[in-house]
């Protein structure tokens, strides 16, 4: 998995999460929470999504990893490719 | 432990708030059932068919409407959070709603789901205390009103260092109260600031089809993401071993085991069901319950003229008292409802006309009355509630009314205890509320009214929060 595929992977969260947010023009260096509406609990959300959909954990201590579309990249490409390789 | 009787979680009940915990649950994998002693789900916000016609109990009107495009308020964070699409629910907007006061409903404030309305009202009616009114609102506003360990603070005392007019005072707690509170003379201000978002910053709106819609939507999403749900059974026991529930016995005796319970029951129901002597004494039931009356009418309301508001909120005394009576009704103070007054838009309408009345009630004085009895005070009683109500609308001619009903029909505090399992048909529970839903038992958790975030909306919201503070968020 790429950086960018790990990106569309989160995208693809957030507009099932919040379908009545435009996701088109996303800055993937800027805070989710600055250009989105996203409370804690849409945050708790893309977790448990992650974990449902593709198996990944995120610990709470982790939770500011997803901050941005860049960081979630940088966070979660390794966590995908040891469970590809694991797989 | 044989694995077809083990539930990662075990709710207590179908209606909004154990759906909502349900679907949450379901959706990220957990193995739930919902137990519901009742032939159909939607607890206090239900319908029942008498008559080949379907009447809506409970829902009134949706509260905290908001329009698409609105983000942070209750609404939004349900729809999200139940993977919901608003168009599902078809939710169309009130026309406009009321509050009136004095005998006749001489002071009389519009409000609509556009908040500037009632502001613009109170400014004209109520002159020096706009000022204060602001205030307060912008004091609403800024409440953390989903904080899960406020401390409780008196909402008449918050108002009071604002409106200092008890006719105002009143005015504002008169919805606030009817559409939510457990507690009598007065609320917690945060249970004031729920209400007092949901029905004037927010709004109303319905379904054409009412309650069912929603109820619809919430069993296709439960069944969709693997909920299991068992009807006509409820829980009888919850069994305690050493300070967690252990097992759980149904009406039908079988006995199942969850490594969590959620119960939407109340808290004194669930507290009846528990087997451990604590020691401690007994929660409180709440003292509130209701009558309402429902007449079906063979024409639209607004040919009889009243075709102008959707909710009035009512009150002919001095004072508004928000009480247990000590008569079977008190018809003084009131809510009327007209679910045709809602924007279906041009081509759909209610094929008959509704007009709802909902008035304070004491259970003890129905609960032992005979059967004939208890049908002579209905009828005699629903004749003073519609009387009273009628005092709020324009005028129509005794015989006109006559003329136009259909069928009639009443429900009472029995009603409430019967279908629904409240005690002393408390509609909004417990005084008590008990945010973070804990019980004496580690592994049973509240939602629902007594977990205390009200309306729809809040049973909804409620639902929701106990599943992830409870259980998702910690697995």
């Amino acid at each position: 998995m790429t950086k960018e595929e790990c990106k569309k992977v989160v995208l693809d969260i957030i507009a099932d999460i919040a379908p009545d947010e435009d996701l088109s023009n996303v800055k993937p260096e800027v805070r989710l929470r600055d250009q989105l509406q996203l409370d804690s609990m849409d945050f708790l959300d893309i977790v448990m999504e992650l974990r449902k959909r593709h198996g990944i954990e995120v610990p709470e201590a982790d939770y500011q990893q997803l901050a941005s579309l860049d960081s979630c990249a940088d966070y979660l490409t390794p966590k995908f490719l040891a469970l590809a390789a694991k797989g | 432990m044989n694995a077809s009787n083990h539930y990662d979680v075990a709710i207590i009940g179908a209606g909004m708030s154990g759906l909502a915990a349900g679907i949450r649950l379901a959706h990220f994998g957990k193995k739930v059932c919902i137990f519901e002693r009742h032939n159909a789900v939607g607890g206090l916000n239900s319908f029942y068919s008498m008559g080949g016609r379907k009447f809506d109990v409970g829902l009134h009107a949706l509260t905290n409407f908001v329009r698409p495009g609105v983000k942070g308020t209750p609404l939004t964070k349900l729809l999200r959070q139940l993977r919901i699409d608003r168009a599902e629910f078809a939710l169309c907007e009130q026309k406009q709603s009321r509050v009136a006061f004095g005998p006749e409903g001489e002071t009389s404030l519009r409000f609509t789901n556009d908040f500037s309305v009632f502001e613009s009202e109170i400014a004209a009616q109520f002159p020096e205390q706009i000022d204060g009114f602001r205030r307060l609102v912008t004091k609403v506003r800024a409440f953390d009103d989903v904080s899960l360990d406020a401390a409780p603070i008196s909402a008449r005392a918050v108002v009071r260092e604002h409106i200092t007019d008890p006719l105002l005072e009143d005015m504002l707690f008169c919805p606030v109260m009817y559409y939510g509170s457990a507690q009598e003379h007065d609320m917690e201000f945060g249970q004031f600031v729920i209400m007092f978002k949901a029905l004037f910053l927010e709004g109303f709106a319905r379904p054409l089809d009412g309650v069912r819609v929603i109820l619809r939507v919430l069993l296709d999403k439960y069944r969709q993401a693997g909920g299991e749900r068992r009807m006509k059974c409820g829980v009888a026991k919850i069994i305690a071993h050493a300070g967690r529930a252990s097992a759980l016995i149904l009406d039908s005796d079988e006995e199942i085991t969850a490594t969590h319970v959620i119960s939407s029951i109340g808290a004194p129901e669930t507290e009846r069901l528990m087997s451990s002597a604590t020691g401690k004494p007994p929660l409180t039931p709440g003292r509130l319950s209701f009558v309402e009356t429902i007449t079906i009418l063979n024409r639209q309301p607004a040919d009889l003229g009243w075709g102008g508001d959707t909710i009035v909120f009512f009150n002919d005394s001095p004072r508004f008292d928000y009480e247990c009576p000590e008569e079977p009704v008190d018809a003084r103070s009131g809510v009327i409802c007209i679910p045709n007054n809602f924007d279906y838009g041009t081509d759909l309408k209610l094929s008959e006309g509704i007009f709802r009345v909902t008035c304070l009630a004491r259970y003890d004085r129905w609960a032992t009355l005979p059967e004939d009895a208890y049908q002579a005070a209905k009828r005699a009683w629903f004749a003073t509630v519609q009387r009273s109500a009628r005092r709020f609308v324009p005028t129509v001619a005794d015989d006109a009314l006559v003329e136009a009903t259909l069928a009639t029909d009443m429900f009472t505090p029995r009603t409430i205890t019967k279908f629904t399992g409240h005690i002393g048909g408390a509609i909004y529970g417990a005084p008590v509320k008990h945010r973070q839903g804990r019980t004496e038992l580690e592994n049973v958790y509240l939602c629902g009214t007594d977990q205390g975030f009200l309306g729809i909306i809040g049973a909804m919201l409620s639902g929701i929060s106990m599943a992830n503070y409870h259980i998702l968020q910690k697995s």
